[in-house]
């Protein structure tokens, strides 16, 4: 019983976040991944992109709400995320227009096109804060739980509870769903198809009549999308304050280089890496302990590794140690 | 005038010229060779016909057209294939995958021409579900070839299709390439293994720095005295 206790602890603050935060840096890290298969260079306003779909959704959000719009049980911003979505496509494209596309005809080198991706980033920053302001947002509704905690215990009988928020729920079934939805994308659909030829290999790809405008327009929409639902499913997580999602590019970057840049496959494991170690570093193990060993050994101190403000530096280890092992990252990068 | 010609070419990468007043040309189902030694432009005239080198003079016609101004995509739509001597798969696709991108200007069936690459490759046919990056050198060559191929096109041209490949492995593609070309399809070949390449050419060029040093046909070029003793070791 005290066996079960302690998992159910384990789960209930770490297993579940942690898996809820892997969805949200995978769906990020396949964004970065897809702009650095196609496009070579490593997109810095990818944090940003999150942002701006996010606050295009959650402007859209109040404004369904305040027509009493809602969506039952689950959040209304739901509803919105497709619009949110296209204002993220529409930004990022015009993005393409007007800056990438000129060092692209140039034949810039990456770390050029990194370094104009950094003052898209703080065009973009200025941009969303111009729109709905530095604050903190929360804007989720419905139904808060799908499993409450209260309801577990008297369901198990145990005295400790497992909760699942809806918010974790939905970000568990939309990563799923999206992730399914790109591989089969890149692996039996001519245009994805198309998009893998390009990043294997550019040149022969020109030769055999791929057209590069198509794969590079297809890659930004498709960024644009896994861009918004991720910062979408973060926000309602949490909650939407455009800092964080400058400070998430972080983990994001960690994930995507650890799967290996360029690798979908490796930007997903990579997010759940990231999310994982984070989260089981900065946990405190200390009531999860008491349940499993006798209780005079019990420990006095929390029996955290390290703090949570400390958590960035997690990801920052993993990152810097796997560049040293393997620096290719764990799916050996480069292509899609 | 030939089927494909690329006349009095005159140009080079930068300021400096690569090609002096150079002309290769191929016949319908017959089988071009560019041969020399090291540097003297035979590649660069390759790519030159295939629109990859601005020309200063000079033109390029295929089947009676112009095709001068046109960039190497449109004249992948023109008919014309190319393969080229290096990077010339994509390594992480599977080998059907590679054929099916080479068939990207397609919007009919091209289930056929596959079945036709598969036919003269039956090796590929074995592996098309294996990347074509873990294949041998000269299984490697086959896909691209193949690639190649599947835009059912008028001219293929092979950028030392035999490089780094074994002696048999060589043979085994040179009749590959005679096959090519009696489906029709003239086949312009830049060749370091001059004397084998010769052997199967209706039509040998040997450039030096990027002139026209002899031209002939294959079987003459072997037995001038001449050229045997420059080019092919005596």
């Amino acid at each position: 019983m005290d066996l079960l206790n302690a998992l159910v602890l384990l789960a209930n603050f770490m297993l579940v976040p942690a898996l809820t935060y892997g969805c949200q840096l995978a769906l990020g890290a396949l964004g970065v991944t897809l702009i650095y298969s196609i496009l070579r260079f490593s997109n810095f306003a990818h944090g940003e992109t999150m942002a701006f779909g996010t606050a295009a959704t959650i402007l859209l959000t109040w404004w369904l709400q305040s027509m009493g719009v809602s969506f039952g049980p689950l959040p209304t911003a739901l509803i919105a995320m497709p619009f949110g979505a296209l204002a993220a496509v529409l930004l990022l494209l015009a993005s393409d227009r007007v800056v990438y596309r000129f060092h692209r005809r140039q034949r810039a080198t990456p770390v050029l096109l990194l370094i104009a991706s950094l003052g898209v980033m703080f065009f973009y920053n200025g941009l969303i804060r111009f729109i709905i302001g530095p604050d903190d947002r929360i804007f989720t509704d419905g139904a808060r739980f799908i499993v409450s905690a209260r309801e577990f215990k008297a369901m198990t009988g145990l005295s400790q509870g497992l909760a699942i928020k809806t918010t974790q729920g939905i970000t568990v079934l939309m990563t799923v769903i999206l992730v399914a939805a790109l591989f089969w994308f890149l692996t039996y659909t001519r245009t994805g198809k198309s998009m893998r030829a390009y990043s294997d290999n550019r040149d022969l790809a020109l030769l055999s009549g791929i057209n590069p405008d198509t794969v590079v327009r297809v890659a930004w929409i498709l960024t644009a999308i896994l861009a918004t639902v991720a910062g979408v499913l973060y926000g309602l997580d949490k909650s939407f304050k455009p800092f964080t999602y400058l400070q998430i590019l972080l983990p994001i970057f960690a994930a995507a280089i650890v799967g290996g840049l360029g690798s979908p496959l490796g930007a997903v494991a990579g997010g759940f890496i990231i999310a994982f170690s984070e989260v089981a570093v900065t946990f405190a193990y200390k009531r999860v302990i008491g349940y499993i060993v006798p209780p005079e050994w019990a420990p006095d101190t929390l029996v955290q590794f390290l703090s949570t403000d400390y958590k960035f530096a997690v990801s920052f280890t993993i990152l810097v140690i796997v560049l040293l092992i393997r620096p290719t990252g764990i799916f050996r990068g480069q292509t899609l | 005038m030939s089927f494909l010609i690329g006349e009095s070419m005159t140009g080079g990468y930068g300021s400096a010229d690569i090609l002096h007043d150079c002309t290769i040309g191929v016949e319908r189902g017959e089988i071009a060779v560019v041969v020399g030694p090291n540097g003297a432009g035979k590649s660069t005239a390759m790519k030159a016909v295939f629109g990859m080198l601005n020309l200063r003079q000079g033109r390029v016609m295929m089947d009676g057209q112009d095709i001068t101004a046109l960039s190497p995509q449109q004249r992948v739509h023109q008919g014309m294939g190319f393969v080229p001597q290096t990077s010339n798969v994509f390594t992480g696709m599977s080998v059907q995958e590679n054929l099916e991108m080479g068939a990207f200007i397609r919007d009919d069936d091209f289930l056929g021409t596959m079945e036709q690459v598969f036919d003269l490759f039956p090796i590929l046919k074995q592996k098309r579900r294996q990347p074509a990056g873990e294949l041998s050198g000269g299984q490697r060559q086959q896909v691209a070839v193949g690639r190649a191929l599947m835009t059912q096109p008028q001219v293929l041209m092979l950028d030392e299709p035999t490089a780094g490949v074994s002696p048999i492995v060589m043979d085994e593609l040179f009749d590959r390439i005679i096959d090519i070309a009696k489906l029709g399809i003239a086949i312009l070949m830049v060749e370091q293994n001059a004397k084998q390449a010769l052997n199967i050419a209706d039509k040998g060029y040997v450039l030096v720095q990027g002139a026209n040093r002899f031209t002939d046909t294959g079987e003459a070029l072997l037995a001038d005295p001449q050229v045997r003793q420059s080019f092919l070791g005596g």
